[in-house]
């Protein structure tokens, strides 16, 4: 049975030459016509025509949502003559959620995203040039005030080298809320929080407080600051700019599908 | 709450970017009938404030966001990433030579 070879995030030795020993190709040509979704018993499973999708470690693929099925189905099914595994964000998300390659528990998810919190891009502030401090002030001070609200929690922001000065009463707050998520959406969360660079802005999206082209262009403030001043160079910062947005977005929606309540499709059945 | 704009409008660049992503069959799947479904469901209720409705919506709008940057992303990729490198010929031409031709084994 073919299976999907590894995401890109794989592990291997770097060879001299720069490409690495055990690294799979990025692209494979569309080797399927049809892409169907079935339920199974673990859940619901891709079938990419008579053939059952599996993880990068041969596991079945199932996933818990349909939702995300049918959304993960469409990333198979949009692909053309060949097979882009870098654009297949959800996917990618599945295959970590079901294989957990880095063989984290649910403790050392959470202590990873919290950590994050000390060096948090939005309580990270410059002193100069005054534009940018400005502009973080205005842009960043209500998303904090915003979290600090919420969690009822102090968090602060800094212009020290050494960052802010988290109390431990205010990661304690975040760990027992991250707990509540389950393994799955603790995968999606910790992603988010490593692209967006800051757990607020992560939490912020996840709490649906901001969208994610305003996490995004919060995460990137001091990028948007210098193309603004400078220039914008479309096969740089664009590029990063789309990979971004793809990559939060698919987080996002990951978490939500795999935190979804029962009341919420009880209601969308109903009609 | 986000700011999210309009459902409606959400909801038809999400069905165009399905379009994008899906060809010809598009309005068969799985995906469009699940968001369509999804909307229909939530316009029965009365609620302005409805929080499911407020769910949906984003889920919409997020799921927009990332087949849109996808798509933009692929675009860049193709335009200026794309096209590998050049070969040795294409390089000598860049500066007007001709690689030289050798008859049999090395000069």
């Amino acid at each position: 049975l073919p299976r999907p070879p590894p995401s890109a995030g794989g592990s291997g030795p770097v060879v001299p030459c720069g490409r690495r020993a055990y690294a799979p190709p990025a692209e494979r040509k569309r080797f399927y016509q049809n892409v169907s979704i079935s339920q199974g018993e673990g859940g619901f499973e891709i079938n990419l025509d008579h053939r059952k999708l599996k993880t990068p470690q041969a596991k079945l693929f199932t996933v818990p949502s349909e939702a995300l099925a049918i959304a993960v189905a469409t990333e198979w099914d949009s692909q053309k003559d060949t097979i882009k595994f870098y654009t297949m964000h959800l996917t990618t998300l599945c295959n970590t959620a079901l294989d957990n390659p880095t063989q984290r528990n649910k403790t050392q998810l959470i202590r990873a995203a919290v950590k994050f919190l000390e060096t948090d891009t939005v309580c990270y502030r410059v002193e100069e040039p005054p534009a940018l401090a400005e502009l973080q002030k205005n842009e960043w001070d209500p998303v904090v005030a915003w979290a600090e609200k919420r969690y009822n929690v102090t968090i602060g922001s800094s212009t020290s080298i050494l960052g802010p000065n988290i109390p431990a009463s205010t990661k304690e707050t975040f760990v027992s809320h991250l707990a509540s998520y389950n393994m799955w959406a603790l995968q999606g969360i910790e992603f988010v929080i490593t692209q967006l660079k800051s757990l607020i802005l992560s939490m912020s999206l996840i709490d649906r407080h901001i969208t994610v082209e305003k996490a995004v262009l919060l995460s990137r403030l001091e990028e948007e600051y210098q193309i603004r001043r400078w220039g914008n160079v479309e096969w740089a910062h664009d590029y990063d700019l789309c990979e971004l947005r793809a990559r939060t977005a698919a987080g996002t929606l990951f978490v939500h599908l795999c935190s979804e309540s029962s009341t919420v499709k009880h209601k969308l059945l109903q009609d | 709450m986000a700011a999210l704009g309009v459902p409606l409008r959400t909801l038809r660049a999400l069905l165009r970017e399905l379009r994008h992503a899906a060809g010809r069959s598009y309005r068969d799947s799985p995906a469009y009938r699940h968001v369509v479904a999804a909307f229909r469901a939530h316009r029965v209720t009365s609620e302005k404030l409805c929080r499911a409705q407020q769910e949906l919506h984003f889920q919409a709008a997020t799921y927009l966001c990332l087949l849109r940057s996808v798509r933009e992303h692929e675009a860049l990729h193709r335009e200026y990433h794309g096209r590998g490198e050049r070969s040795p010929q294409e390089v000598a031409g860049l500066v007007g030579f001709k690689l030289p031709q050798q008859p049999g084994g090395k000069g």
